[in-house]
């Protein structure tokens, strides 16, 4: 343990001088109310530390302590269904400890440390293991297996493993050189887990968000951000996404937002679905919840800890999705602290190092070839044992405008974005992604995986509706102009066609029990319908009065097709194509 | 404030004043954040806070403003305790100013506990998520962005918007509704005479005074003050929230001044500006403000918070508007053109929003067809505006029959839905305007609606089946 002295208090920086041997990134323990924080600057003698906690009621000579460690989080069985705030104390714990209101210098275990796991040993006697390797597993959750895997810097051979019942604190067996082998184990944040290496990335992460799903598709260990005004639907977005996403294992890093919206989740969570395993979506997420009143220097760890959490289960082989909500406050919290050190800004006061610390977090997310051997019990090799983390940032521009430079940095780096609109907003067009402003980099490597599940007419009916709403928008500046009724019929056709695409298909209620989770077979058959409905209109075109034309079977029930029941659509789709197939033939001969 | 002979330390040697704030020389075992007594050359006592300490200098902030203090004469006392406010549900009825004194001349208050006025975060797992309606009497608030129970929700309006008549509006309607158990809280800052005048008349005459208490600087109150006042208003919110089980709307106007108190602060201490001369903090020091709102488990009362902001030159992208956008659960803007029409309340709807609602209406709550119908009026609403944009350029020949009768219901929504005046209307009667709005639609119009909910509300239509 070194020591030394507190010289002086801004804020949530402090600086303290006369450690010995300290280095940067080092955890410290402030002053006699044993605050935690972070070393961030030496300039000779002096350091400059982030508090993660209000700094009220310290004063100049109190003691500042390190263990000269960085900042650590703990990995282990009990992760999952916690909430956490920004430093990985769990909140559960600290209210029975500190009431209602969290105070300061509270500290408690991030991992239950009475509770008793069944140990499955997979490793035997005599086996060699190394940094990553499975050596067994416990039951977390009805359905994730934790697989129970060596820390880096343990290598040898296994003299003693036993299945049972242990604490994260018993050893569950030693190797030869008499190293105790734990269920859990720390990883400093700010450091990527190491794996073999980086893979492609041609798996969709299926959100059932119909815009997402055939619009802009993310790929398992892509990266996407949702940049929009407040009021646009970010929160709602990244909560679906954390709700009915096929990922095995969901982050959800609330960094610096509202109190009532994390309340949200913690409230609605344990009562939902996950649509593919019917288990509580608690059992499969970890929460990290920093609401914008907690303190700053913690709001900046938030981000961090998050993915370390992503990282650690994708490294068991699992697909893990995270969502930040919101990088900007994470953004602004480093300018806060910049702000505080006196550092010469860059744009909007933010540090010059922004875009760096921007790049570096989104480039965690990546499918990957897990270090270790392979899975014990999976007929997959060594190289097939394969996770990924994505990442969907939120970003909050100021006003809207997304020339900021979280936004313009954050753009850089992500392969998905899905712009917010304030004016669909406003017209209650939810989720308000603006179809033509967004884009996904991932269309290309996917293309096989929607061919493949999907048929090849998926991706080609998406280029159709594409072209119907960007045509769409270039004669509705001309409507602007000179007024609809002086349109051609065909281009008449076309904006009442774009319109049924933009209600009843990229429109989609988060809080409908049917529609806030869309199949994307229901998708393909949605398109199917709008297409089939395009043709047998164009074919009546000239042919009868243009108000006649959409009249026809089908028209009606096309914007019903979304309350469709989700485990039981196939039946009544194909009914409604053959009813509208029929139709148009019908309206051919009477013409 | 106590006798100034008990502190312990006495403290004389300033080095610098600038704007509200003091330097010292350096003196041992001063805390951050502790609250300081400053006494002038004449015995004149004010309040400060300590803002910075380091071995080279102390740094103090001056709440009543740093007029007439020297370096000589000035001495500052440091009283080991951080700022915090005495509490009593005696304070019911009365009117304090803006660093907590009372401004009625009906003496102190006998306190029953004393609190920090900081606040500490409210553990995110220890909220409860609102799920109860506060009916505002107001059919656009009700329908389209209703207040939940614990929510913050603001109303911002460019100046000469009547941001305080809406306001007013809202809570008459809402104390009357709640009987006597509703308290308000009244925090002002920087607010005119002219402003407090109106205020005090509202409460006094619709009898509200008693259940409330207020806090108000004025425009011409020292500008440092308000730094404080906003946080008296919501300790004393929580004491009757928590302590007492009660329901307590605060009203907080006006947050802009308020900022530009921290904006005056931080150029003082040649901080990095932000934005518009803000500090780079101000989003994280509104919500220490405005997450004070809220609901904890297992208790009775709630927190609720409407905040009021001028929207300097109308610009909704403003950094205070903007931030405070961004914390808040929403917002209510009121529209200068609607204003000129002559609607009162000139509610702008189109970019107003609860984003709490529909954890507070639907069955058994409001209506089960009320997210449908609200988000259809809403749809049709903004297309309307649209179409009057093209009927400018294009007249109304030019537009389809459908068109026409969205342009019709665009003028019956503004005539009958916002321009309401000073009268309230239950939710029953809000619904039903709404559902007469639309009658006239063509059902394939109506994408939002269900076919069970139309076929239960919608008003006949004279003479025809379909």
């Amino acid at each position: 343990m070194i020591q030394g002295v507190i010289t002086r208090i801004s804020g949530p920086v402090v600086q303290a001088k006369d450690i010995e041997g300290i280095k940067i990134r080092d955890l410290v323990v402030v002053g006699d109310l044993g605050l935690l924080g972070e070393v961030i600057e030496v300039k000779g003698n002096e350091v400059s530390i982030q508090v993660y906690e209000e700094t009220d009621g310290l004063t100049v000579g109190q003691p500042v302590k390190s263990g000269g460690m960085p900042f650590l989080v703990e990995l282990g069985p009990g992760l999952l269904g916690t909430t956490y705030d920004g430093i990985q104390r769990p909140l559960e714990v600290i209210r029975d400890q500190t009431g209602n209101f969290i105070q300061r210098g509270a500290t408690a275990s991030p991992l239950v440390r009475e509770k008793k796991w069944g140990f499955n040993a997979t490793a035997k006697k005599g086996d060699s293991v190394s940094f990553g390797d499975i050596i067994g597993w416990v039951q977390e959750s009805p359905t994730i297996k934790h697989y129970i895997m060596v820390p880096q810097g343990v290598s040898g051979k296994i003299a003693k493993i036993n299945s049972g019942d242990y604490t994260i604190d018993q050893p569950v067996g030693s190797l030869e050189d008499d190293t105790e082998l734990k269920m859990s184990q720390k990883w400093p944040i700010r450091r990527p887990r190491p794996s073999k290496r980086k893979i492609p990335t041609n798996i969709p992460l299926v959100s059932g968000q119909r815009i997402f799903d055939v619009f802009f598709p993310l790929p398992k260990g892509g990266n996407a951000i949702i940049p929009g005004p407040f009021g646009s639907g970010k929160t709602v977005m990244q909560q679906s996404l954390a709700k009915w996403s096929d990922a095995d294992v969901v982050v959800y890093v609330g960094c610096g937002e509202r109190g009532n919206e994390m309340t949200e989740v913690l409230t609605e969570f344990p009562h939902l679905e996950d649509p593919r395993t019917g288990a509580p979506l608690m059992n499969r997420t970890v929460l990290v919840a920093n609401t914008s009143n907690m303190p700053v220097a913690a709001r900046e760890t938030s981000i961090y800890t998050g993915i370390t959490l992503a990282e650690y289960y994708r490294d068991m082989g699992y697909d893990v999705a995270m969502m930040a909500d919101s990088t900007s406050r994470w953004a602004e919290a480093l300018r806060e602290i910049s702000g505080r050190l006196e550092e010469m800004p860059g744009e909007e006061g933010y540090p010059p190092y922004l875009a760096s610390r921007i790049a570096e977090f989104y480039e965690r997310s990546g499918r990957v070839i897990c270090l270790g051997g392979k899975i014990p019990g999976s007929d997959k090799s060594e190289n097939e044992r394969i996770g990924s983390v994505t990442v969907i940032g939120a970003v909050s521009p100021p006003g809207g405008d997304f020339s900021e430079p979280v936004t313009q940095n954050s753009l850089r780096i992500a392969g998905a974005f899905w712009g917010l609109d304030a004016r669909l907003a406003y017209s209650r067009h939810f989720p308000a992604i603006n179809w033509l402003t967004s884009y996904s980099l991932y269309l290309d490597t996917l293309k096989d995986w929607y061919n493949a599940e999907l048929t090849e007419e998926f991706m080609q009916m998406r280029t159709e509706l594409m072209e119907i709403l960007q045509r769409e928008d270039e004669l509705n500046k001309i409507v602007q102009l000179v007024g609809k009724d002086s349109l051609s019929d065909p281009d008449k056709l076309l904006l009442d066609i774009a319109r049924t695409v933009r209600d009843d298909f990229l429109r989609q209620s988060a809080f409908h029990e049917i529609e806030a989770y869309c199949p994307p077979k229901k998708s393909y058959y949605m398109m199917k319908a709008i297409l089939l409905f395009y043709k047998n209109c164009q074919s009546r075109l000239g042919k009868i009065p243009y108000d006649q034309i959409l009249t026809q079977p089908g028209w009606e029930k096309i914007s019903s097709m979304r309350y469709f029941p989700n485990d039981k659509f196939e039946a009544p789709c194909q009914e409604l194509l053959k009813e509208m197939a029929a139709g148009g033939e019908l309206a051919a001969v009477a013409a | 404030m106590a006798a100034k002979e008990l502190y312990a330390k006495a403290h004389r040697k300033i080095k610098d004043i600038k704007g509200p704030l003091v330097f010292l020389e350096p003196i041992a075992d001063v805390k951050f954040g502790e609250r300081v007594v400053i006494v002038d050359s004449n015995g004149r006592e004010k309040g400060g806070q300590v803002l910075d300490v380091g071995e080279k200098a102390i740094v103090v902030q001056v709440f009543e403003g740093s007029d007439g203090l020297d370096r000589k004469g000035t001495s500052v006392f440091f009283t080991g305790d951080i700022v915090k406010i005495g509490l009593s549900e005696d304070m019911l009825g009365r009117v304090f100013d803006g660093s907590g004194a009372p401004r009625d001349g009906l003496g102190e208050v006998y306190p029953e506990v004393e609190r920090p006025i900081g606040g500490s975060p409210l553990n995110p797992v220890c909220r409860q998520q609102p799920k109860e309606w506060i009916e505002t009497g107001v059919t656009s608030i009700d329908m389209l962005f209703t207040l939940i129970k614990g929510q913050k929700l603001p109303i911002w309006g460019g100046a000469g918007l009547p941001l305080n008549a809406v306001t007013m509006q809202i809570a008459k309607q809402v104390i009357r509704q709640s009987g006597e158990e509703l308290v308000v809280i009244f925090a002002g800052m920087g607010i005119t005479s002219r402003e407090y005048n109106y205020f005090y008349k509202e409460f006094q005459d619709s009898g509200a005074l008693a259940s409330s208490v207020l806090f108000l600087n004025l425009a011409d109150d020292a500008t440092i003050e308000r730094i404080l006042t906003p946080r008296l208003a919501l300790t004393t919110a929580e004491y009757f929230a928590y302590d007492k089980g009660r329901d307590v709307l605060v009203i907080l106007t006006d947050m802009l001044n308020y900022a530009n108190a921290l904006r005056e602060i931080s150029s003082a201490r040649e901080e990095i500006p932000g934005r518009r001369g803000y500090p780079g903090y101000l989003y994280t020091d509104l919500s220490t403000i405005y997450e004070r709102a809220g609901i904890i488990k297992g208790q009775k009362g709630s927190v609720t918070q409407v905040p009021i902001c001028t929207m300097p030159n109308d610009d909704i992208t403003h950094p205070v508007i903007d931030l405070t956008g961004y914390i808040t659960e929403g917002q209510i803007l009121l529209s200068r053109s609607l204003d000129r029409a002559g609607f009162f309340p000139p509610i702008d709807v189109l970019p107003s929003l609860s984003r709490l609602m529909n954890l507070g209406i639907g069955r058994e709550k409001t209506r089960e067809d009320h997210r449908q119908i609200a988000d259809q009026l809403y749809a049709f609403y903004a297309q309307g505006k649209e179409l009057e944009k093209l009927t400018a350029i294009i007249g109304s020949e030019g537009l389809g029959n459908v068109e026409k009768k969205i342009v019709e219901f665009t003028q019956r929504f503004e005539d009958e839905f916002l321009g309401q005046g000073d009268q309230s209307r239950t939710i029953e009667e809000s619904l039903g305007l709404s559902w007469d709005l639309v009658k006239d639609i063509p059902r394939s119009e109506l994408r939002r609606l269900e076919d069970k909910h139309i076929e239960k509300y919608m008003p006949k239509r004279a003479g025809a089946a379909k």
